[in-house]
């Protein structure tokens, strides 16, 4: 299980919740977060209870919480904080993913799958969810090949979870920008090039301390080249040729109506033919997939908000935008990014990324 | 419930069920798997063939439940596992072959295809419906099961005696030798091929977990064996240790080695002294017509025998017995003196069989063998006992080769 993915996961979630849960209390939870980066745990928490005790449903200070006491092995505590902020937020991804981060550093890979899946059900093209669901059941697999091959069943279980725990946490290895997004593009809208949160984890004390904040910082280094600040703010110049940020928006809009309206067939015909997908997805499956999902619910409603579209160059756009998602089965918020790009003389997806 | 399924592990799996045609025309007669794993009620097997058959339609996640519900009731059958495993690493990585990222040696591997082979076998290629072996002459009545192995098919047949007519009960998955069939000696590591007998019933309790919930001796190397040159002992029906469901097709010494639920049910059925077990390559079935008709054939020749024995005349009696005649020390120059002689003091006899069983020799070789309790009545000697003979077909004729007391 490659770690790093894992460990990016900790510092999105939390730049994911400040994004998606109005961050009323922005500052308080950054300077927590701060505390915890610069080992003083038992200060942050202390700082985060005393919040809670006027603030108890605040998920961001709750999710740092969470990640302290993931960080002073205590396990449980952290799985049970977790679990709460998912009863409370179902529709955040992010929880769910920590819960199964913990739950498979024990060995638990049902409950792992479960909070993976719920992640997923939540957010559909979550890349990360998928990839660690992909290690997951690599786990399980391995759990069932050492059943059918009678390995020594008491030591495979515990070199699985000490593997695991070394993969995720101190072994940082290059990363595909499409599963970092979500680290690489908070930083920007709150603290730039810094990681919200750093990595917690119970073998971050024994790790390196460089090792840790590695990808992080190794990927906004790639996304910011077309995410910084001064390119957003100068209203590109190049997208006057007819293609104005209305047009572009219209395709959204276009896009989300296909959604709402149930008709995949329309709704496909609005990514690239490369779009960007979790390693190893085909797009034929991908396709199923979403064919799946756009057909089960009896309705759905795409409702685009607070849009904003960034275009770097003539054939290049970056729209974000607030996608509140409505269906008979599922109700959620969240941000969205598509990365667009136009050929022959269409905008097409070329990427959907969760978060801004 | 995301699928992200490779297709290269569709096609593998696909792969290794094509090594089991599927009947032309495709399951016309077969039970749907759903129906037939319901009909045996939990068997695991029939629920192992049930996934096999999903995985063939392409119906993953639905396969992984029902792995998942088999294992939650047999968590050692570890083929189970394996397949399993195979149906999770899919989403997690293409699959280059069955059970390829298991990391186990490419004999394990091989061993777990082959079982999953002759399970799916089994399911697609059910007893002949109507058919019994041909093996199953005539059973007497005391003799209330019968049990045919096939080695080819890893597949071991109970049959109970309905009114001497052999009526299929089960059948169940075995383990037979590691070298296969056709014993020859001591240390081949292969299962025997004839007509034997249950000889005992051993404690379990005094054995080691090795041999599971059960085992019955069998009667290798029988009088032909013995006559043949053939050697070793030890061949056993008997369970598998408690870790394990199942053993691979080929993993035995030459034993024929049952799951131990099945072996428990089995045993049941088992009577020491009594129960014939038939080992065939490959079991031919006829059917009832056929062998009724071979079986009054077949029994005619042996009233032959007894009546032209009550004659008292030398020339009829002996033309029942081959040149190759041999047992007890006696070839059939000897045999036939030492009759000539008994009967030269008799006035009269009256020979009465009863108990009969006939059961015929798998394999090319055209041989019966035939068990009785034979009642001797002349004026001179009166004698009961439990006689055992083999008759061998020689030139159009059936020809008695042994005979001896059983």
């Amino acid at each position: 299980m490659s770690r790093s993915r894992l460990l990016s996961l900790f510092s999105a979630l939390a730049a994911a919740l400040l994004l998606t849960v109005a961050p009323a209390h922005a500052d308080e939870a950054q300077e927590i977060s701060l505390l915890m980066k610069q080992g003083q745990r038992d200060k942050a928490l202390e700082r985060a209870n005393n919040f809670l005790a006027t603030h108890p449903k605040d998920a961001q200070v709750r999710f740092i919480k969470g990640l302290i006491l993931t960080e002073q092995n205590k396990a449980a505590d952290a799985i049970k904080l977790f679990t709460s902020i998912t009863d409370d937020y179902p529709e955040l991804p992010e929880p769910y993913n920590n819960l199964a981060v913990l739950y498979a550093s024990q060995g638990q890979y049902e409950k792992a799958k479960t909070a993976l899946e719920m992640a997923i059900n939540t957010h559909p093209s979550y890349a990360t969810a998928h990839e660690n669901l992909g290690d997951i059941y690599a786990k399980m697999a391995s759990q069932a090949y050492d059943k059918a091959l009678q390995l020594d069943k008491g030591n495979a279980n515990a070199q699985a979870k000490l593997a695991m725990i070394k993969d995720i946490f101190s072994k940082p290895a290059p990363r595909q920008p499409a599963k970092t997004v979500l680290a690489a593009n908070a930083p920007a809208t709150t603290k730039p090039a810094t990681p919200v949160v750093p990595p917690a984890t119970p073998a971050l004390a024994s790790a390196k301390p460089a090792t840790a904040p590695i990808t992080p910082v190794a990927i906004p280094a790639k996304a910011s080249e077309s995410a910084k600040p001064v390119a957003a703010e100068k209203p590109a110049p190049e997208s006057g040729k007819g293609d104005s940020k209305e047009a572009i928006l219209a395709v959204v809009e276009a896009w989300a109506k296909a959604w709402s309206s149930k008709n995949v067939s329309a709704y496909l015909k609005h990514y690239a033919p490369d779009l960007v997908l979790a390693k190893g997805e085909s797009r034929t499956n991908w396709e199923k997939t979403r064919k799946e999902r756009i057909s089960k619910p009896k309705s759905i409603s795409v409702t685009i908000a607070s849009p904003e579209v960034k275009s770097s160059d003539a054939t290049h756009a970056k729209v974000t935008f607030k996608q509140i998602y409505r269906s008979s089965g599922l109700n959620s918020e969240t941000w969205k990014t598509l990365l667009m790009v136009k050929a022959n003389g269409k905008w097409l997806i070329n990427e959907e990324r969760i978060g801004r | 419930m995301m699928s992200k399924i490779r297709p290269v592990i569709r096609f593998f799996l696909l792969l290794m069920l094509g090594l089991v045609a599927l009947p032309a025309g495709g399951m016309g007669d077969l039970l749907p798997p759903l129906q037939y794993a319901r009909s045996h009620n939990g068997n695991p097997e029939a629920l192992l063939v049930n996934i096999l058959l999903k995985i063939r339609q392409n119906r993953l996640d639905a396969a992984l439940q029902d792995v998942d519900a088999l294992l939650h009731v047999n968590p050692n059958f570890r083929l189970a596992s394996l397949i399993r495993g195979d149906l999770l690493m899919a989403r997690a990585k293409p699959l280059t072959a069955f059970g390829s990222a298991a990391g186990g040696t490419p004999e394990q591997v091989a061993d777990f295809r082959d079982e999953a082979r002759v399970r799916l076998q089994r399911y697609l290629d059910q007893p002949p419906a109507g058919r019994i072996p041909k093996y199953l002459l005539q059973m007497q009545p005391e003799q209330r099961h019968a049990v045919v192995v096939d080695t080819s098919k890893s597949r071991l047949y109970l049959f109970e005696n309905n009114a001497g007519e052999p009526r299929h009960v089960a059948d169940y998955y075995i383990t037979v030798g590691k070298a296969g069939a056709e014993k020859l000696r001591e240390g081949d590591q292969k299962t025997p091929l004839g007509v034997y007998f249950v000889t005992a019933n051993l404690a379990v309790e005094k054995l080691s977990d090795f041999y599971g919930v059960g085992a019955f001796p069998l009667s290798y190397p029988n009088e032909w064996d013995k006559r043949q040159g053939k050697n070793g002992h030890g061949i056993w029906l008997h369970g598998v240790p408690r870790d394990t469901y199942s053993r691979a097709p080929k993993a035995s010494n030459g034993c024929v080695v049952l799951a131990n639920p099945d072996m428990a049910a089995l045993g049941k059925t088992l009577q020491a002294g009594l129960t014939p077990v038939v080992i065939s390559e490959r079991v031919e079935w006829v059917s009832v017509e056929e062998w009724r008709s071979q079986r009054e054939r077949f029994k005619g020749e042996v009233d032959a025998w007894r009546r032209d024995w009550e004659s008292l005349d030398n020339e009829r009696y002996l033309k029942h017995y081959s040149p190759a005649f041999s047992a007890n020390g006696q070839d059939f120059t000897t045999f036939s003196t030492q009759k000539r002689q008994v009967h030269a003091g008799k006035s009269a006899l009256r020979v009465k069989l009863s108990d009969i069983s006939i059961f015929q020799y798998p394999g090319k070789e055209n041989l019966m063998v035939v068990t009785f309790t034979q009642d001797y009545h002349s004026n001179n000697l009166v004698n009961v006992m439990r006689k055992r003979q083999y008759w061998q077909m020689e030139n159009g004729q059936w020809r008695i080769i042994y005979e001896g007391s059983a």
